[in-house]
C-alpha cells in the first residue's frame, strides 16, 4: 500500500524529530537477589497472566537492595524474565557495584532524572485470567471487556452459539467451552479452544502474521490467520475432529496435527 | 414468587405449543399453581391446544393494554383447578407486546402463581424476544434433525444475551434441551441424528426425550394436553420430563427401538 513518495531527491523534509517522551513501565523491584526465589515467584505470577508480560519492557529496581549486600546475577535475571517475554532493558537505584554489573549486561542506568515528574508509582494490576466475560457475545458483537485495564486477554467459559460473535482486540481469546455453527470468532492475537471448533475462527485480525488458531477438535466452518483462510471443505478429512494448531507459514495457511 | 420458564425454539412446528401445554398441566396436576401464557399474537393456537377456545373473552394484549385485567382474561382450565391460561390476541402483531407491559403483566401474576410458562413464538424476533426476555428457565424444543438443532444453537445465544438476566448480569437462564420427535428406528438406520448427536453439539442438560407419536396429533386436535394421556409413549414422555424439571431422577425412555416379543412378531401382522 505504501509508495515510495519520499524518494526523489527533492524534499528535504527531516528524516527524524528527535523529543523526549514520557513512559509508564512495569518495574520488577527486588528484594532479595536470590535468583531461584525470583524465578519461582515470576514462574508463578507470569503463569496467571502470560499474555501481559509478552514483549513488556521492564525496569529493574535495585533500590531496595542492601548496600553492599550480596550481588545481583544480572546475567541469570536478564536470562529469567526474557524466557518469560519480558525485554529488560535498563535498572534504577542500587550501588555503583550493582549498576556496573548491569552496565556490563547492556542495561540502561536510569537515573533520577528520568523519573522526575513521574505519577506516584503503584502496584501492577495483573488480570484476573478467570475473569469471565460479563455479558458473553451480546449480539451482534462482544468487545474483550479487559481493555480498560490495559490488558489483552480475552476468556470465555460459555458456549458461543450459532449466531454469536466474539472479537478480542489486541490480544488472544481462549475458549473453553464448545463453539457452535453459526458462531465466528476474532481475535488480534492468538484463538485458542478447548472445545469442539464448530464455527468460524479468525486469528490475527489486524495482519498479524505470526497468530494461530490452536484447537483440541477441529470441526470449523473456516478458519483464517491474517485474511488467509481456508474453508471446511478446504481441510482435509483426517484433520477433522482431532487437536491442531493453524498458522501460517509463507503466506499458506497450514494446518498441522499437534 | 414465581419461576419464568419459555418453551422456545427457534424452528417452528417442533412442538413448542404442545410442550408448553403437557408441562403446565404436568405441573398444575403435581399441585402447583400455574398459569400458561401463549405470546404467539396473530397465530394463536395454546388455547386450542388446551381445549378453552371457545372461552376466550379477553386476551394477553387487553391486558397488557389494560382494557381488561388478569382476572378476566385467565381461563381456569376445567380438567385442573390449578391451572390458568393466558390466551394471546388472534387480530393483533407481536408489537402489541411491549417489553413493559409484558413486564408488568408477568410481575402481577408473579405473585399469585408457583409457575408461569411462556409459550414462545416461532423465529427469533419481537415475539419470541419477548417471550423469553424475563425468563428464569428455558426449555429448548428440539427435533432430531440439523436445521432444528442449528435454530436450537442459535436460540440459546440469544437467552444467554438478550434476556433480563443477562441484561442484569443475574445468573443466566436455567436452560434445558427437550428432544421432540424422536423416532429411535429411524436413529437406528441413520436417518435421524441420535440423542448423544444432539446432546454432544448443544451441550444442554437433557430434560426428556418424546418419541414421535399418533397420540400428539390426537390430542391436539382434541383440545387435551397430550401429558394427560397416560397410555401414549409421549403421554408418558412429557410426564416424567415435568417430573425431571422438578428436581425427580427420572431415567430417560423411549430412546431405543423395543425389542419385538415373540408373540408381537406373531400378531404384528
Amino acid at each position: 500500500m505504501t509508495s515510495h513518495q519520499g524518494s526523489n531527491g527533492g524534499d528535504r523534509q527531516p528524516v527524524f524529530d528527535l523529543k523526549a517522551a514520557g513512559f509508564t513501565l512495569p518495574t520488577i523491584r527486588l528484594l532479595d537477589p536470590d535468583m531461584r526465589r525470583v524465578a519461582a515467584e515470576l514462574g508463578a505470577r507470569v503463569e496467571k497472566a502470560p499474555d501481559f508480560f509478552r514483549n513488556t519492557p521492564i525496569v529493574i529496581d535495585l533500590s531496595a537492595l542492601p548496600e553492599g549486600g550480596a550481588g545481583v546475577e544480572f546475567p541469570s535475571l536478564v536470562g529469567l524474565l526474557r524466557g518469560f517475554g519480558m525485554i529488560p532493558f535498563g535498572v534504577r537505584g542500587g550501588g555503583k557495584s550493582l549498576q556496573a554489573a548491569a552496565e556490563a549486561m547492556d542495561l540502561a542506568i536510569l537515573g533520577e532524572r528520568e523519573m522526575r515528574g513521574a505519577r506516584p508509582e503503584r502496584p501492577l494490576e495483573l488480570p484476573d485470567p478467570t475473569v469471565q466475560l460479563a455479558k458473553l457475545a451480546p449480539e451482534p458483537v462482544a468487545q474483550e471487556p479487559n481493555a480498560a485495564q490495559g490488558t489483552n486477554f480475552t476468556m470465555i467459559t460459555r458456549p458461543i452459539r450459532s449466531g454469536q460473535r466474539v472479537y478480542a482486540s489486541a490480544g488472544d481469546l481462549c475458549v473453553i467451552a464448545p463453539v457452535s455453527a453459526g458462531a465466528e470468532l476474532m481475535a488480534e492475537g492468538n484463538i485458542h479452544v478447548y472445545g469442539s471448533l464448530r464455527g468460524r475462527a479468525l486469528a490475527g485480525m489486524r495482519g498479524n502474521r505470526e497468530a494461530r488458531i490452536f484447537c483440541q477438535d477441529l470441526r470449523a466452518e473456516l478458519v483464517s490467520i491474517a485474511g488467509h483462510y481456508r474453508v471446511s471443505e478446504n481441510i482435509p478429512v483426517e484433520l477433522r475432529g482431532i487437536p491442531v494448531q493453524v498458522f501460517l507459514d509463507q503466506k499458506i495457511l497450514r494446518i498441522e496435527k499437534l | 414468587m414465581a419461576r419464568i420458564i419459555v418453551i422456545t425454539s427457534g424452528k417452528g412446528g417442533v412442538g413448542k405449543t404442545t410442550t408448553a401445554a403437557a408441562m403446565a398441566m404436568g405441573l398444575a396436576q403435581r399441585g402447583h399453581r400455574t398459569v400458561v401464557v401463549d405470546f404467539d399474537v396473530g397465530l394463536r393456537n395454546l388455547d386450542l391446544i388446551m381445549g378453552c377456545e371457545r372461552r376466550v373473552v379477553y386476551d394477553f394484549v387487553n391486558v397488557i393494554n389494560q382494557e381488561a385485567n388478569l382476572n378476566q382474561a385467565l381461563i381456569r382450565d376445567k380438567r385442573c383447578e390449578n391451572l390458568f391460561v393466558l390466551p394471546a390476541s388472534q387480530t393483533r402483531d407481536k408489537d402489541a407486546l411491549t417489553k413493559e407491559g409484558v413486564g408488568r403483566v408477568i410481575e402481577d401474576l408473579s405473585s399469585g402463581y408457583d409457575f408461569i410458562v411462556c409459550d414462545s413464538p416461532a423465529g427469533i424476533e419481537h415475539g419470541a424476544n419477548m417471550a423469553m426476555y424475563y425468563a428464569d428457565d428455558a426449555v429448548v424444543v428440539t427435533n432430531p434433525e440439523v436445521s432444528s438443532v442449528r435454530d436450537s444453537d442459535r436460540m440459546l445465544g440469544i437467552l444467554s444475551s438478550k434476556s433480563r438476566r443477562a441484561e442484569t448480569q443475574a445468573d443466566p437462564i436455567r436452560e434445558f434441551l427437550l428432544l421432540t420427535r424422536y423416532d429411535p428406528e429411524r436413529v437406528a438406520h441413520g436417518e435421524m441424528l441420535s440423542v448423544e448427536d444432539v446432546q454432544e453439539i448443544l451441550a444442554l442438560n437433557l430434560l426428556g426425550v418424546v418419541p414421535e407419536s399418533k397420540a400428539v396429533l390426537a390430542a391436539s386436535n382434541a383440545g387435551v394436553p397430550v401429558v394427560l394421556d397416560r397410555e401414549s409413549d409421549a403421554g408418558k414422555a412429557y410426564g416424567d420430563m415435568v417430573a425431571r424439571y422438578l428436581g425427580e431422577d427420572v431415567p430417560h425412555r423411549f430412546l431405543h427401538v423395543e425389542k419385538k416379543g415373540f408373540l408381537s412378531r406373531i400378531f404384528r401382522g
